[in-house]
């Protein structure tokens, strides 16, 4: 179980968050211009990276904020966490 | 008569506190500090237990958690027996009935002892092989594997103890209190770091805390008194936490440690009461100190698995800690340094060493000069090829080693003894290093898996990290303990450390036997009863990773996980594979270190705190009024009202007729309800809802339906716009959380924009729900300032309104097809507003009804119960719901996926009406739905997804989903069950009223 740092609450346990799958996937804003294959890119298509993967994450059981961490899968360790609308670190 | 093996006293143990005990129901005597173990070798009894698959005779063979054989059985056939407790770790208590396992009738005459002699027909994968085939076969000879196959027996009665979970927070954790943990915990400590140390034994010190030798000392004072002084500094300083019983059973990520604090016991029986026995403590700290020093290694000889086979460390623990010989015809065999200071410090206790078999030809130590000054005979370069005695060792055969150590030359010596001290040198305790995710790396010199990469803030320090001398332990402790802790200077710099210990060793996996292996038993896994042979089997039958022969021999899956024979294992699969050590790798090690009871893991949340649960304002009154609850989500909620010994059905019937003909009355009040504010309001609305809401008017009530991005109906409920930027929006009594969830998913990350609140008032307003033609005729005697006329109060609309000073919303919606009104109030005031309503509507006979009833009304007028008559692949289009998806909005969430390739396809599973042949036949809920019934295989076209008999209707209606049920109406379908195939007809989902009259009547 690991700790996360919310970034508006700060340094929580992992049972106070929900995992919210991959970061950066934008919706579409206009889903009817879209293709099937188009659409369906954004519906279903997920990475599933061992290693160093964007994800969101939200403090359910806290501030029930919405946030981005910066996870390496393998060995869970927290590389970054930024808030929602903010860029991600490059490095 | 028993012996009595007590050497001289000891001050671990109280020899003014005699303590009773019955071991395999006779009484013995041991003294306060005894574990059982050291109690039972006190009194000369060694043979304890029989071995899983063999029954072979088996004794204590080590003193402490890494017992692998004296596993046994606490307070048989009562509440609170225990099944696998190590007798190395117990410790004696008035009152204490312990019991072997795994024998019948007893353990001194043992039935499956057979197996012993059957040996050559149960090899590794015995089981595996024989029972494959035929399968049918695998019920009947289950019966006898399990019969004859297991360990203890576990309690059949409920566990009367209490359990406790507690969560601790510490700048440093050191696990294990021998000489480096005592170190490491005072340095941290004085270094104002909040610092928590525990260890699993009763004491402190580890083993150096009896190593009172002339041998061994620091700054010119025995190592054992230096580090009694050590510890009687620790234990004033402040910010340091000692928890002894206590055993670290895993280490997770980020500093997480499970540890399982033992409190009871150790205690007399009578004074457990109302204490808490084990507390599981959730450890959460900055750093950690592994200080979980090593494990003597056995040999692997063969039959070196009878009792009074002991680890040579074991002997010297015994004699010294608890002052008990373990025999008195001594025999050591080693292939390192360690038994010479078992041999000194047994003789100096007067307990007699017969020999010592060393399987090293040139060794030369201080320790091996004050042995043979003793006396001692040394066999140098031998090896124990054979053991005699089939309930207790009586008897050794040494042959000497050829020089390259494969094979045994000349003649067999044979040695008269009653105890074997074997030592393989040493393991570090790596497991829970590698638990945290750590990486191992081999050293060659002296064949051990030592620490190389920490995962996280944790150093590994002393003998499990490989420094296993004192002068070694002095060399490294401080500058580990400098670095990891960011501090200039330690107070151990500079020691003065004599350690006469040698750190030579002839490492040889499996010592060679005049036999062929083939006709040997050399026990690698005691517990499990692996050998050598098996290993060799399996590597003969192709296994190669070590994890799939570990899995086909069962090396290392017993309750001790191979905390003694793995290492071995994996040398003999190394030495038969010529593959080196190191890249083999280890089996992983897993959760728990040692074996934890249910009780401990769930703590306190046992009986009606096993998992919470959610009562509504008005529950008390529902169970006054004998209702039946049925659990929804976390909610109790009233199912039915039995009368005066009505069945469920008589009693829904009665209801269902009730609120139908005059008036009912249901508690509304789990119903998820979520404020939603801001001038955005309406368009979000717009965007999660599939209808439309910007041209609803205050005042005004509609009904949504919510999908997922994939199209699929994700929920439903009733919004009502309470003013121009607020509304109420209803969701499922199970989907509360996750609709709230989903949405401020949404305002936060895709629509931050929108100037949107959202508020969980589920909990806030309690809401009771009056419906049935003489419902307006009770609520408006409830609310009497109120006009309810249906020109002024129409169907799906609001008020504000008051009962005496209690402010209330009246909504009146329908779920029942009944006129219907639905007042919230805040939910102190939800019973007595349901009070109010009952009495008023007594003249009326209002009837309380439950869910149960709630699900027959809807299910007459075709109204839908998400995750019931839905799961996640039905449209709003595949449930005939077409009129509530907005053609005209641009975008709401899952618009998009409703015109898919596979969404639109014709044949997809549409909700539809079934009505029976025969009206009295009420069909199974999920039951299936076929068409022809000859057919092969059968074509399952769907499900039946509701199903009741209707009061109203004098028939039997259901609901379910049909492949392109839509266009099949009227058609007639087949439901097969077990005896007997039903006959229904395809129709229309709405039942009843399809005019909605009743709304208004």
């Amino acid at each position: 179980m690991f700790v996360i740092n919310c970034p508006y609450c700060g340094e929580r346990e992992q049972s106070e968050f929900k995992a919210g799958g991959e970061a950066h996937i934008v919706r579409p804003k206009q889903p009817t211009e879209l293709s099937d294959d188009q659409w369906a890119e954004y519906l279903f298509m997920r990475k599933n990276i061992k290693g160093v993967q964007f994800e969101r994450w939200v403090h359910t059981h806290g501030c029930r904020k919405w946030f981005n961490v910066v996870r390496d899968t393998s060995n869970d360790l927290i590389k970054a966490v930024y808030k929602m609308g903010e860029k991600p670190p490059t490095k | 008569m028993t012996k009595n093996l007590r050497v001289k006293s000891s001050k671990f143990v109280d020899e003014t506190y005699k303590i009773s005990f019955k071991f395999n129901g006779k009484t013995y005597y041991g003294f306060k500090g005894d574990t059982l173990a050291s109690a039972l070798l006190a009194n000369d009894v060694h043979l304890v237990a029989r071995s899983f698959k063999y029954h072979r005779p088996r004794g204590i063979m080590t003193a402490g958690s890494e017992e692998p054989n004296a596993i046994v059985q606490l307070h048989n056939n009562t509440s609170r027996t225990e099944p696998n407790v190590r007798a190395t770790e117990i410790e004696i208590y008035e009152g204490l009935e312990a019991s072997s396992q795994n024998c019948w009738p007893s353990v001194n005459f043992d039935i499956g002892g057979i197996n012993n002699f059957l040996s050559s027909l149960l090899p590794a994968g015995f089981y595996y092989k024989t029972f494959m085939w035929p399968a049918s076969f695998w019920e009947k000879y289950e019966y006898f594997i399990r019969k004859s196959a297991g360990l203890g027996k576990s309690p059949t009665e409920p566990d009367p103890d209490i359990y406790d979970h507690k969560y601790i927070h510490c700048d440093v954790l050191v696990i294990g209190s021998g000489i480096s943990g005592i170190m490491s915990a005072k340095t941290a400590a004085k270094n104002g770091l909040k610092t928590l140390l525990v260890d699993e034994n009763s004491y402190l010190g580890g083993s150096t805390i009896y190593q009172n030798s002339e041998h061994f000392k620091i700054n010119n004072q025995t190592s054992s008194s230096w580090l009694e002084k050590e510890i009687n500094e620790i234990k004033k300083l402040e910010n340091l936490e000692i928890k002894t019983r206590t055993s670290v059973a895993a280490y997770h990520g980020y500093n997480f440690i499970l540890a399982r604090e033992n409190l009871t016991d150790h205690l007399p029986l009578d004074q457990r009461k109302n204490k808490i026995r084990q507390r599981l403590l959730k450890i959460r700290a900055k750093k950690v100190i592994t200080a979980t020093g090593s494990l003597e290694r056995p040999l692997i000889f063969d039959n070196n698995d009878r009792p009074g086979i002991l680890l040579s460390s074991a002997l010297k623990k015994y004699a010294n800690l608890f002052g008990v010989a373990c025999g008195e015809k001594n025999v050591l065999f080693t292939n390192n340094d360690s038994v010479y200071e078992t041999a000194i410090s047994l003789h100096q206790k007067g307990i007699n060493i017969e020999a010592i078999i060393d399987n090293r030809e040139e060794i030369d130590s201080k320790l091996i000069k004050e042995a043979e000054k003793n006396n001692i005979k040394i066999y140098k370069g031998y090896t124990v090829v054979n053991t005699n005695g089939f309930k207790r060792i009586n008897n050794i055969s040494i042959m000497q080693l050829s020089k390259d150590g494969q094979k045994v030359v000349g003649s067999k010596k044979n040695i008269n003894c009653d105890c074997l001290g074997v030592s393989g040198g040493w393991t570090p305790a790596v497991h829970l290093f590698t638990q945290s995710g750590g990486k191992l790396k081999f050293r060659d010199e002296d064949q051990v898996f030592i620490p190389n990469m920490h995962p996280s803030d944790q150093v590994s320090i002393g003998s499990c990290n490989g420094d296993f001398t004192l002068d070694e332990i002095f060399l490294t402790v401080p500058k580990i303990l400098k670095d990891f802790l960011n501090i200039k200077k330690t107070e151990y710099e500079n020691f003065e450390v004599q350690s006469s210990f040698n750190k030579s060793k002839r490492n040889i996996w499996l010592l060679p036997s005049d036999k062929v292996i083939g006709k040997t038993k050399s026990f690698v896994d005691y517990q499990n009863d692996a050998t050598a042979k098996d290993i060799k089997l399996a590597l003969r039958e192709g296994f190669r990773s070590i994890e799939h022969v570990k899995r086909y021999t069962t090396t290392g899956m017993g309750t001790d996980q191979g905390k003694l024979g793995n290492m071995h294992a994996l040398g003999i699969i190394s030495e038969t594979t010529s593959s080196k050590m190191g890249e083999l790798g280890t089996t992983t090690f897993r959760p728990p270190y040692t074996p934890l009871t249910f009780g401990t893991i769930v703590g306190r949340n046992v009986g009606e705190y096993f998992d919470i649960f959610r009562k509504t304002p008005i529950h008390d009154w529902h169970v006054e009024n004998k209702a039946e609850f049925e659990n929804v989500g976390q909610w109790k909620r009233a199912w039915y009202y039995p009368k005066d010994g009505e069945t469920m059905h008589e009693a829904v019937q009665r209801e269902s007729k009730a609120a139908r003909d005059s008036a009912g009355i249901l508690d509304a009040s789990t119903l998820g309800k979520i404020d939603i504010q801001g001038t955005d309001a309406s368009e979000f609305l717009n965007r999660v809802y599939t209808n439309a809401w910007s041209k609803l008017a205050i005042g005004k009530c509609r009904y949504g339906l919510m999908l997922n991005e994939d199209g699929m109906v994700y929920d439903d409920g009733v919004t009502t716009r309470l003013d121009d930027n607020h509304y109420l929006m209803t969701t499922t009594t199970g989907g509360a959380a996750t609709v709230l969830g989903k949405l401020e998913d949404y305002l936060q990350t895709e629509w931050p924009e929108l100037d949107v609140y959202l508020t969980s008032v589920t909990d806030h307003y309690a809401t009771v729900s009056v419906c049935g033609p003489n419902s307006k005729k009770i609520v408006s005697q409830v609310i009497s300032d109120l006009d309810f006329s249906d020109e002024k109060f129409p169907h799906m609309s609001f008020k504000n309104a008051k009962i005496g000073k209690i402010k209330c919303r009246v909504m009146r919606i329908s779920f029942t097809g009944e006129q219907s009104y639905e007042i919230n109030v805040q939910s102190n005031y939800g019973k007595s507003v349901w009070e109010k309503c009952m009495e008023v509507g007594k003249e009326f006979d209002i009837t309380p009804y439950g869910t149960e009833t709630m699900h027959l009304l809807r299910a007459e007028k075709g109204f839908i119960i998400v995750g019931q008559d839905t799961d996640a692949t039905m449209t709003p289009i595949d449930l005939q719901m077409d009129w509530i998806v907005s053609k005209k909005k641009y975008d709401f969430i899952g618009k998009r996926s409703l015109y898919r390739s596979d969404t639109i396809k014709e044949d997809r599973k549409q909700l539809v009406g079934l009505i029976t042949e025969d009206p009295k036949e009420v069909l199974e809920e999920g039951a299936q739905i076929v068409t022809d019934i000859n057919k092969s295989p059968v074509e399952m076209l769907g499900h039946v997804t509701s199903s009741y008999y209707s009061p109203n209707l004098n028939k039997s209606i259901a609901l379910g989903v049909v492949k392109g049920g839509k266009k099949m109406m009227g058609q007639k379908l087949i439901i097969p069950m077990p005896n007997k195939k039903i006959n229904v007809v395809v129709a229309d989902p709405v039942f009843l009223d399809k005019e909605n009259e009743r709304l208004n009547a």
